[in-house]
């Protein structure tokens, strides 16, 4: 397979029967959004029956290119020809008339509407004097038996898990008779289980004759699911392969620019101990344990990783230690001193630096500029306040060093932190909390949503704080990332938390075992290390 | 306690509940198709004053009353597309142009008045709506039947055509109701324009029916117990039609406790009692109220 140029509308590679009709083209897509070329002349094709991976980092321009396909966005220039007709630009409405469907990331659904209300509403003439409620529930339930999406018509959308949410947002597609489907980042928020739910959802569509383009930036699921893969850089179309015939490491190098190494974190002999929590056990406001009698020590130059399934007790670990709860018995010590009663501000003030679990809701506050974010930990420093008035030159001048120092991706220190990508706001998270050289990194989740370039840069990040003197408490789902950085691993389950057990001493079965809540295994690794 | 049970088994009790429900019904149906759609509506003091004056105005120029009604709905509707333009395509606050509205509304209510009457000392009067003759209770003017009837038919509106879901999705989720190719500027304008055409006809019930003449100050808050009574209703019709008969049972029982024991207790505590027990029963139900998620929320288009 050869690597195309941006320019050339090159036919996608063909399926195995080669002969599908061409169902969509994109030619010469370019948007601007100010300074930042989002898209640059790109041009895709599609067949019928064929998934299309569109792949690319965060800020890449994937979403903008679907955005403008289905209508959210108009293109500066370049077409798109859905069936050989030209698409008007612009018009949701005509993108659905020409039979494309749009799976959002965010889903568009109305939490208090059921799901037929949701996706029976503007299907019908606005003014018919009723609505033919049992044709559209027939339809609906029909449309779901052949596809594999089990859902109930009339349960309210809220009450639903995130995987059926995302089975109506496609049922809404296909209700409209959809023949091309956009899945925005469909796995993002779905379990392996769910994922592996959708990939055969969309090999029935395909055999069905449809054509699904999907968004990703997941190596893994462009390998499970699709047949060709375009790779988005910086705006413009890299690359367009068949997925069979191309490899990881060459479209993880396409997606970045260069060559991604994993992390290999160099062995350094732990110092002493800067977190040390002894028997300590925290209640819910029902007096259920959400730790229960915890005892863990993390030393300097030394990463602890805690495994777990979601809600075992990750999110009061992580509280805990950035001081917003409390032990309700036991005691927690950082670097020898107590801080059972301390506050978030004291904890940091001690040396904690937090990558909080949810960057948008605990992290950062949207709609203030960069600098404000930056300075949101310090601000009655006196290098940033005097008599209680901002110093908002130094500020800025702070931030604009961090910006550079951590390659914050923005318009400049007076930006609007909602407008930055993922990535780009956990590196001002990175770049508020390591600038200091703290003594303990509480990073909860902190690669989560981000894209293959955005999770390097920030295990990078943290091992060179590692080798600076901190300890770090990397909580996260990932067992694949614990397993790259961790020194240490403890598996927490039901609130209780193993020993530490040596990363090179146990394995990913013995760590599914454990987070499984089999723990008569620990014997054996225990002795073994 | 044996007055207030002498009082409720009295037919002209009830009579006078449903009379005074009547514009509460109009206007808490008004003011619930707006917010439904996501726009709080707080104009709706000045647009039923409006109703009230454009309403007896025309039929005081001759047109007859059906003609008065129409016409009361028609500048109510003109009015709520002010508001509206103001607040879905401009995306302002809804709170701030609301009142706004209603201070437009009720002193060009005023000054209308004055310009056509500028000597009349006493408010000249006009025929309005009889009673029909039916028994008891049931003696009301066409307008509160017409009233009664539109809880109905926006129930049924809203919840079974496909209009009616349209309104329901831009009020709660603006996004999706775009990405399936609605309008959500159009129905909302929509929306806003055909509640603020019942909230007009709330005020016209008070000139053509309840009353025969304009007063100043005739509407005396009455829009803002509707606003209150949609969260009371947790915006759905039927609920607004029992706030609203609650809401009458409880001011038709203080006027007639003002009677029987105006001696002892001064009248003002009467007075204060229906907004009093308002404010409790809001208490006890509206706080598990589910409100339309995209409520006073602007919607605008590509925005993330």
């Amino acid at each position: 397979m050869t690597v195309t140029t941006s320019a050339m509308p090159t036919p996608v590679a063909a399926r195995a029967d080669g002969k599908a009709e061409v169902v969509l083209r994109l030619a010469g897509i370019t948007k601007r959004f100010g300074p930042l070329l989002a898209n640059d002349s790109i041009s895709l094709s599609l067949r019928a029956g064929e998934v299309l991976a569109l792949l690319g980092e965060n800020g890449a321009g994937k979403t903008t290119l679907m955005n403008i396909l289905f209508g959210h966005y108009v293109a500066d220039a370049g077409s798109i020809e859905a069936f050989g007709r030209p698409l008007p630009p612009g018009s949701p409405r005509a993108a659905l008339q020409a039979g494309i469907g749009m799976v959002h990331q965010h889903f568009t659904l109305a939490d208090n509407l059921s799901v037929l209300d949701n996706v029976a509403v503007g299907t019908e003439r606005l003014w018919r004097p009723w609505s033919d409620r049992g044709t559209a529930k027939r339809r609906l339930l029909d449309l779901a038996g052949r596809f594999g999406l089990g859902v109930r018509p009339d349960a309210l959308v809220g009450d639903l898990s995130v995987g059926e949410r995302q089975r109506v947002e496609i049922l809404k597609a296909l209700f409209r008779d959809a023949r091309i489907l956009i899945l925005d980042e469909p796995t993002a928020v779905l379990t392996p289980q769910e994922s592996a739910g959708l990939f055969e959802t969309l090999r029935k569509l395909t055999a069905d004759g449809l054509a699904v383009v999907f968004i990703s930036h997941k190596m893994n699921e462009v390998f499970a699911a699709s047949d060709t893969v375009a790779v988005l850089r910086a705006g413009k179309l890299v690359a367009t392969h068949a997925t069979a015939s191309t490899d990881r490491e060459k479209l993880a190098e396409l997606m970045v620019g260069r060559a991604v190494k994993p992390p290999s974190p160099a062995p350094l002999a732990p110092g002493e101990p800067v977190l040390a929590l002894s028997a300590v056990t925290v209640k819910s406001d029902h007096g259920r344990p959400l730790l229960d009698a915890v005892d863990l020590t993390i030393r300097r130059h030394q990463v602890v990783g805690i495994a777990g399934v979601s809600g075992n007790g990750q999110t009061a670990l992580a509280d805990l230690v950035s001081g917003l709860i409390h032990p309700d018995a036991g005691h927690a010590a950082l670097k020898g001193e107590t801080v059972d009663r301390a506050d978030p501000a004291a904890m940091v003030r001690r040396g904690v630096a937090r990558i909080p679990e949810d960057r948008h809701s605990a992290g950062l506050v949207g709609a203030m500029a960069v600098w404000e974010n930056l300075i949101a930990e310090r601000y009655r420093d006196p290098a940033f306040s005097r008599l209680g008035v901002l110093r908002r030159g130094a500020a800025r001048a702070y931030a604009h060093d961090v910006i550079d120092a951590f390659d914050v991706r923005c318009p400049g220190p007076d930006a609007r932190t909602q407008l930055l990508s993922g990535g780009n706001m956990q590196k001002l998270i990175l770049g508020r909390t390591l600038a200091h050289g703290p003594d303990l990194i509480l990073a909860s989740q902190p690669t989560r949503g981000l894209d293959v370039g955005a999770v390097s840069y920030v295990h990078g990040r943290l091992l060179e704080a590692r080798a600076a003197g901190a300890g770090v408490l990397l909580i996260s789902e990932d067992l694949d990332e614990i397993l790259a950085l961790a020194d240490s691993i403890a598996v927490i389950h039901h609130g209780r938390l193993t020993p530490l057990l040596p990363h090179d001493r146990v394995s990913v079965r013995q760590l599914g075992l454990l987070m499984a809540g089999h723990w008569d295994i620990l014997p054996e690794i225990v002795d073994a290390a | 306690m044996t007055e207030i049970l002498d009082i409720l088994v009295s037919a002209a009790f009830w009579t006078a509940v449903l009379r005074i429900a009547t514009p509460y019904v109009l206007g808490t149906l008004g003011e619930l198709l707006c917010e439904r759609a996501g726009v709080l509506n707080l104009g709706i003091e000045g647009i039923m004053t409006l109703g009230a004056m454009a309403g007896w105005m025309a039929v005081y120029q001759g047109a007859d009353l059906w003609t008065g009604v129409l016409f009361a709905a028609f500048c109510g509707a003109l009015l709520g597309l002010l508001h509206a333009v103001l607040t879905v395509p401009l995306g302002l606050s809804q709170h701030v142009t609301g009142i706004g509205v209603t201070l437009l509304g009720t002193s060009l209510s005023y000054f209308v008045y004055r310009l056509v009457l500028p000597q009349a000392s006493t408010p000249p009067t006009v025929t309005p709506f009889q009673p029909l003759d039916l028994p008891g209770a049931l003696a009301q003017t066409p307008l509160t039947y017409l009233a009664f009837a539109l809880v109905g038919l926006v129930a049924y509106v809203l919840y079974r055509t496909p209009v009616g879901l349209a309104v329901r999705m831009v009020g709660e989720n603006p996004a999706a109701a775009e990405a399936q190719g609605l309008s959500v500027t159009g129905v909302r304008i929509g929306a806003v324009m055909a509640g603020s055409a019942l909230m007009a006809l709330a005020g016209a019930f008070l000139t053509l029916s309840a009353f025969n003449a304009f007063f100043f100050n005739m509407v005396n808050g009455r829009g803002w117990i509707c606003v209150a009574l949609v969260v009371f209703a947790s915006w759905r019709p039927g609920k607004a039609l029992l706030g609203a008969l609650l809401f009458a049972v409880f001011d038709a029982l203080q006027l007639r406790l003002q009677q029987v024991a105006g001696g002892v207790l001064p009248y003002q505590v009467f007075l204060m009692m229906p907004y009093l027990l308002s404010i409790l029963a809001l208490v006890l139900v509206a706080r598990r109220a589910s409100y339309p998620r995209a409520l006073m929320v602007p919607y605008r288009k590509g925005e993330r």
